[in-house]
């Protein structure tokens, strides 16, 4: 397979080697951050009007951290061998250090925050149902079925702490991810110290919108009434976020044309012509400006709930694939130009192998499918909630 | 001794501990060869290289290196006057087979590449396992039984000389072919350069002729500004190399 | 109130547990080298040192070619190795009743140090070789261990 290369470049850097199951690794990983974020919200900073997303951007975070490490278990080249990230981690490397911090948040924090959150449903479904899945509840209960009023009492205070750790455990996991790439000074491109921010910025926006579109349309599915107030909230957390994320991305461009360093001319020849349309047009016009106007005009101005439902939705779908965009420009644009900056190489993406795009979209799918397990086995509608069994409410998760 | 069921659940995880390092066998060192005198570097003479790619046939042979990827490289430069930042550069199959003459004015010269073996390697601390390590002699080395060939070395370094070998799916570059110089032998490059243009050099050592050149002569490192500590050392080099 | 935490305390269980096995997992399986020198498996290195090598080395041809060590003493080639034109022989070393080295052709080996190049040295010996000679091999008039034409061609040498 000739590749076909523009000027000149080390002998060894024609071939890319980071493929695009790199740049979806990113791109879930940011969707767990932000999902958790935006529940948090609820649960910590006390925006009561997000509360029937709660349960579900939970649920979301799950799905996606559980698929996460796929697209990088496939693209090894010994998979096999992954558990020495654990055994022996160097500590210098960002990568080795970020499998303990992804072990930590699936852990100690996303799986024991569902866990306490769920566990008077668990123990209830435990008892109530039949079948193999009663096993499964079994299990989950750990053993234990007291959900008295002060076990409860105990759950929520333990589940506001982990919240609380959690925030900056989220924040840690995907600016980790930024960091990984922001610490490399061989690459121009990717070495900054505002990378870890950026990173976590545009996950909070993806992952922000990916609940939206979640809740709207699982709503939608389900023939319930969408709580417009929840909606306008996240809608509006979802603007402030994204301008914060857009003044980020500029303040590095503008940063990069200003001081104009050695490597400047040769990713600005790059981002004019191989990065134009995923950049220029797709990241920045389609997928940046145009959802940050549509939000901001219905701040502004006074739209009707149906039009105002169709706004929000087109600006999640474009948030999605504006970020998509955004991990596609950081990881492969980083390596079509050479690090003698004197020329320009080209991205085969194969189809039906281990890292092409059938694999791709095949990852993409499969959070849904286990968003979909998730869902059946952890109502997390409002209404599916259990009644609580005296006349003490958990001040949250059900209402 | 009587062996009762207690002493038997003592000694049997000890007999299986110590089978383990009986097993594992000693650290093996050729009998003279003490790590911790050497500590290995290059010299590469511009002004003597003609780009004739025997260095570049010789690695290939010697390390059985994969077609297409390279240990070791040489890149053909021709210098406008102005920028110096943007010299037209070539190396048609990494100078392998030769460069296609051309007569062409102003400054023209070959630079052979390879791996700097860097004292503070940026491929060695991103690591992740540990397969990349360097060596108490000085050599950037690769673990090809421990490598994930999760490629965040091949980002990291920042002159392009590693690479994934496609038949073994880990990391590789050039290891300054230490199997030969432990054993008092030249590496296969600086074997056949028929110039001298590149030479091995022990920088514990004191007798190495390599020590006074630098001592005497205007030598560079490549990209200087990203403190890698690199070793490989370039005599007569132009501010055009990149 | 110990009730109250039992679920606490089994979850506490099942997380002790588990770094239990991992710990002993961890005994069991990472390389006993691994640490000796640094971050790595110590035994790396004598894996990589224990390589087979493909070139002799120039000492090893001399041990027995004296004959050619004394003609190349007396020319410019006297700084070239001998598997620099003849490839890698540490086989034919090992074994020089059995393994024979390749014949060389002149016309391919010596083109590649000596063919004219604007980015070669100026002081370099360089010829545009179809102008040069007229399409005949290099050995015709030159004698590739001591390689300047100094009479006619010294025949009783052969042709190596």
């Amino acid at each position: 397979m000739q590749i076909p290369v523009e000027g000149f470049m080390y002998p060894n850097e024609v071939e890319l080697q980071w493929s695009i199951l790199i740049v979806l690794y990113p791109y879930i990983t940011g969707l767990v951050a932000g999902a958790f974020i935006l529940a948090s919200l609820e649960r910590v900073f006390q925006v009561q009007a997000v509360k029937p997303t709660y349960r579900l951007a939970l649920l979301t975070a799950l799905a996606f951290l559980l698929v996460a490490p796929l697209p990088l278990q496939l693209h090894l080249g010994h998979p096999e061998r992954s558990l020495e990230m654990y055994l022996t981690p160097h500590r210098s490397s960002a990568m080795a250090m970020f499998g303990f911090v992804y072990l930590w948040y699936l852990m100690g924090v996303l799986l024991l925050e569902i866990w306490l959150d769920y566990r008077r449903e668990i123990v209830l479904l435990s008892q109530t149902t039949t079948g193999a899945l009663r096993f499964v509840y079994r299990v989950l209960t750990l053993g234990s079925s007291n959900i008295s009023e002060r076990s409860l009492r105990i759950d929520e205070r333990v589940g506001y702490f982990i919240t609380l750790i959690g925030i900056p455990s989220a924040f840690l996991l995907h600016g980790y991810v930024g960091f990984i790439f922001g610490s490399i000074k061989a690459n121009p491109w990717w070495s900054s110290p505002l990378m870890p921010i950026v990173f976590v910025f545009s996950a909070m926006v993806s992952g922000i919108s990916a609940v939206m579109l979640l809740y709207m349309l699982s709503t939608r599915l389900r023939g319930k009434e969408i709580d417009m107030c929840c909606l306008d909230t996240i809608a509006r957390y979802l603007l402030y976020t994204f301008i914060i994320d857009f003044s980020l991305e500029m303040l590095d461009l503008l940063q990069r044309i200003y001081e104009a360093d050695e490597s400047f001319r040769s990713l600005d020849f790059m981002v004019h012509t191989r990065l134009w349309t995923s950049q220029v047009i797709v990241q920045i016009l389609l997928g940046t400006v145009t959802p940050i106007v549509l939000l901001g005009l219905t701040q502004v101005l006074r739209i009707n709930d149906i039009a105002r439902k169709r706004v929000y939705g087109l600006a999640g779908c474009l948030t999605m694939i504006g970020i998509f965009a955004m991990r596609w420009n950081v990881v492969i644009g980083g390596q079509l130009f050479s690090k003698s900056f004197l020329g320009y190489t080209t991205y085969k993406m194969a189809f039906a192998t281990r890292e092409g795009l059938l694999t791709a979209i095949a990852l993409m799918i499969l959070p849904f499918v286990i968003l979909w397990v998730l869902v059946k086995l952890l109502p997390p509608w409002p209404e599916s909630a259990s009644s609580p069994s005296s006349d003490v409410v958990p001040a949250h998760g059900t209402s | 001794m009587d062996i009762t069921r207690r002493r038997l659940l003592v000694l049997l995880p000890a007999a299986a501990v110590a089978w383990r390092y009986v097993l594992a066998g000693t650290p093996e060192a050729s009998p003279n060869y003490r790590l911790t005198e050497h500590w290995w570097g290059m010299l590469i003479d511009i002004p003597k290289c003609i780009g004739c790619g025997s260095c570049v046939r010789a690695c290939a042979e010697e390390n059985d290196v994969p077609e297409g990827y390279y240990r070791t490289w040489i890149e053909r430069y021709h210098v406008l006057d102005w920028p110096v930042e943007r010299p037209e550069v070539e190396s048609p199959n990494g100078g392998k087979y030769g460069f296609p003459p051309r007569a062409e004015d102003g400054k023209n010269f070959f630079v052979p590449k390879l791996c700097n073996h860097c004292a503070e390697s940026p491929c060695t601390q991103v690591c992740p396992v540990g397969a990349t390590f360097v060596s108490p002699d000085g050599v950037v080395l690769v673990d090809k039984n421990y490598c994930l060939g999760c490629r965040y070395c091949v980002q990291a370094c920042p002159y392009g000389c590693r690479f994934i070998n496609p038949k073994t799916k880990t990391a590789e570059k050039c290891t300054l072919c230490y199997h030969r110089i432990t054993k008092g032998l030249t590496t296969a490059c600086c074997e056949v350069c028929p110039t001298g243009a590149r030479q091995l050099a022990d920088l514990k050592n004191p007798k190495d002729p390599i020590h006074e050149f630098l001592r005497t002569h205007t030598v560079q490192v490549l990209k200087p500004h990203m403190a890698t500590g690199a070793k490989v050392f370039y005599n007569g080099m132009d501010g055009s190399v990149r | 109130m110990f009730k109250d935490i039992e679920h606490l305390i089994r979850l506490a269980a099942v997380i002790a547990l588990a770094l239990a096995a991992f710990v002993i997992l961890r005994a069991a399986v990472v390389p006993l080298s691994f640490g000796q020198y640094g971050h790595y498996r110590g035994a790396a290195i004598s894996e990589v040192a224990s390589r087979p090598m493909a070139f002799a080395g120039h000492e090893a041809c001399e041990g027995c070619h004296t004959d050619v060590v004394d003609q190349k003493k007396l020319g410019k080639h006297v700084v070239v190795a001998c598997e620099a034109c003849h490839g890698a022989l540490a086989k034919h070393a090992d074994d020089p009743g059995s393994v024979q080295p390749p014949k060389l052709d002149t016309a391919v080996v010596c083109a590649r140090c000596h063919e004219a190049n604007s980015a070669k040295p100026k002081g370099f010996p360089q010829v545009a070789t179809a102008d040069h000679s007229g399409g005949l091999a290099c050995s015709t008039c030159h004698q590739p261990h001591r390689p300047k034409i100094e009479t006619a061609k010294i025949e009783t040498e052969g042709k190596k």
